[in-house]
């Protein structure tokens, strides 16, 4: 551009900026290439997501099944938020979620933690471990809800036997609606292997003369964890607390399987995704479930924005570190 | 002076014990907790093995007595398609998966790790802040959209927008690209080499490792997913395993042997490829911090 506006003034000026014209020619022509190698992740955003968010925003205005639309303005809006449990679920599907998330990401985020901290104490057999760990993550969903809904099987299940072990009288699960929510967690929490390996990947970046500085000025093992291990792994445990509000807040399978897609008992297990599917791909609302989908990407819009914002007092990022990752 | 140095060698002694009593405590710890990690996988498989009267007793029975392998036989032969078709399907989506997301995103990577042109950072942004985007924001007009295709009960819909790159994919490719020393690109240059040179002669050979660390996490998803095949495929001959052990369970909900059969062979894919490519799996975590 300033090129061009140069290139007006003087012949010897007009001279050099053809020659800048040709070097341009040819960096146009890479960026034309650049263009096009990353034109399929444009045409899928715009087709796959960018399109698609902007029509489920003027359905959500709507009343429409596959054949019909009607405009409705705000109804499905005021339906949905309506205080009214008669009238709407969202309020049990949200707190159902809320309580699944709340309960899940602290338990696997500890457990996860403590994993990798013991892994990352120089042990042998640190691979096996980390296999035996992390195996569970990769099992399709499927199988873990079925494998899981018959370990907490009331009478025969293992679970309820461990229990009984203990002289405990193991609940009824999945078939009563005050501990069914729970049931859910504690399966979560068998996945944990997948955030051990992220935090084992962080411990092991914190570099060792940190520690060995700590230690020669006196510092204890509690002070080394609270002073050099706690904010070095912050920035990957904001990571970690990140993607797993997203992902465990659109928790379905499982609770797909093992209630056979209804959410029971008495809406006990209903999550906000598995009511969203009901009521668009059941019921085929589709407008009303447009509605809902996109109270659900605000709430969780809303939660990650807030955790951005928060992290500037929690997570420690060094200088050089967080002008990368930008 | 020599005192001093059975001092010095006295409290390093003591150090090693105490670090090795360390180790071993530790070690019992991670022991106990694999055990309780392994043990319902123990119960699948023994479930899955047990003649039908000791399935229900209690306290459990561990060791099948007899191993009644016919429970396989009986749980792939119980439904009315064949249960290859099933495994076949599956292996399509995700093979098919595997491809459009190896393809796609090794351009699309290969444009942010190496060319400049303007708008990249904010396009970069953009992909980044997809990764936070919940797909069923977009599921209801895809799903329109896709039946106005008429591409109900085809693998369409699944496997299509995997052509279109994945901003997973893009980060972790890119990120792995950019570690390959740009003074290669020059070299390559200089000898005349054009960007699509570049990319098929220099930056992808190298970025095997990366490109199978891509192709076995798009694999292990695209096995395991659920909600998208539920939703697109209703006849049971376009059934995907995991949608056809759903309907098993709604079906005949307590074969427990039946349905732990099922379970396992349905995770054997996954559980096999992370067996044999655990480093690469591994790799892929510690470059992106994303899960498999």
């Amino acid at each position: 551009m300033s090129a061009q506006a140069q290139s007006g003034r003087t012949p010897l000026s007009r001279f050099f900026s053809s020659s800048v014209w040709t070097r341009r020619t040819l960096k146009q022509k890479e960026e034309l290439i650049a263009y096009l190698l990353v034109s399929p992740w444009v045409i899928g955003f715009l087709a796959f997501i960018l399109g698609p968010m902007l029509t489920s925003l003027g359905l959500s205005f709507t009343e429409t099944d596959l054949f019909t639309l009607e405009f409705v303005g705000f109804e499905n809006y005021t339906k949905l938020l309506s205080f009214d449990t008669t009238r709407t679920l969202f309020w049990t599907t949200l707190y159902n979620t809320a309580y699944y998330v709340f309960l899940s990401i602290p338990l696997t985020i500890t457990a996860g933690f403590f994993i990798a901290t013991l892994l990352n104490q120089n042990i042998s057999g640190q691979p096996t471990y980390r296999v035996v760990y992390y195996l569970p993550a990769v099992i399709p969903g499927i199988a873990t809800s079925l494998l899981w809904l018959w370990l907490f099987q009331p009478e025969f299940g293992l679970i309820n036997w461990a229990l009984s072990l203990v002289g405990i009288e193991g609940p009824r699960w999945l078939f009563d609606r005050s501990t069914a929510k729970m049931a859910l967690v504690l399966m979560s929490v068998w996945g944990a292997g997948s955030n051990m390996l992220i935090f084992l990947a962080g411990l092991q970046g914190i570099p060792t003369e940190l520690y060995e500085a700590a230690t020669i000025d006196g510092a204890g093992i509690w002070r080394r964890f609270r002073s050099i291990t706690i904010p070095m792994i912050s920035p990957t445990l904001f990571f970690v607390v990140v993607t797993q509000i997203i992902w465990s807040s659109q928790v379905f399978t499982n609770v797909y399987v093992m209630t056979e897609g209804k959410g029971g008992p008495a809406n006990a297990t209903l999550m906000m995704v598995l009511y969203l599917y009901q009521v668009a791909f059941r019921q085929y609302r589709m407008g009303y479930a447009s509605a809902y989908a996109w109270i659900f990407f605000l709430i969780l819009l809303v939660f990650t924005l807030l955790l951005f914002r928060s992290s500037k007092a929690w997570v420690y990022y060094e200088t050089e570190i967080g002008g990368q990752r930008s | 002076m020599s005192g001093a140095a059975i001092g010095i060698g006295s409290s390093g002694a003591s150090v090693k014990r105490s670090q090795k009593t360390q180790s071993v405590l530790i070690h019992v710890v991670l022991i106990a907790g694999g055990i309780i990690v392994m043990i319902p996988l123990a119960w699948m498989l023994s479930t899955s093995l047990k003649p039908p009267h000791q399935i229900t007793k209690f306290p459990p029975i561990w060791i099948p007595d007899p191993f009644v392998w016919s429970n396989y036989v009986r749980a792939v032969t119980i439904f009315p398609v064949s249960f290859l078709v099933f495994i076949r399907n599956s292996m399509y989506m995700s093979l098919m998966i595997t491809l459009g997301t190896v393809l796609s995103n090794a351009v699309v990577a290969f444009a942010f790790a190496r060319l400049s042109f303007r708008g990249s950072r904010v396009l970069f942004i953009i992909v980044l802040s997809t990764m936070m985007l919940p797909q069923q924001v977009t599921m209801i007009p895809l799903f329109i959209l896709f039946s106005k295709f008429g591409w109900i009960n085809t693998y369409n819909p699944l496997i299509v927008p995997h052509f279109f790159a994945n901003a997973y994919f893009v980060f972790l490719l890119r990120q792995f690209y950019t570690t390959i020393p740009r003074e290669l690109d020059d070299a390559a240059r200089i000898d005349g080499c054009g960007v699509i040179g570049l990319f098929l002669r220099i930056l992808l050979p190298l970025s095997k490792p990366a490109l199978g660390i891509t192709a076995i996490f798009a694999f292990t998803w695209a096995w395991n997913e659920f909600l998208g095949p539920l939703i697109y495929l209703s006849r049971m001959e376009t059934f995907p395993l995991a949608i056809a052990l759903s309907f098993l369970r709604a079906a005949h909900g307590v074969l427990w042997s039946e349905l732990m059969v099922v379970s396992f062979i349905a995770m054997l894919p996954p559980v096999l490829l992370f067996f044999v490519a655990q480093k690469h799996y591994i790799q892929g975590i510690v470059i992106t911090g994303v899960k498999g």
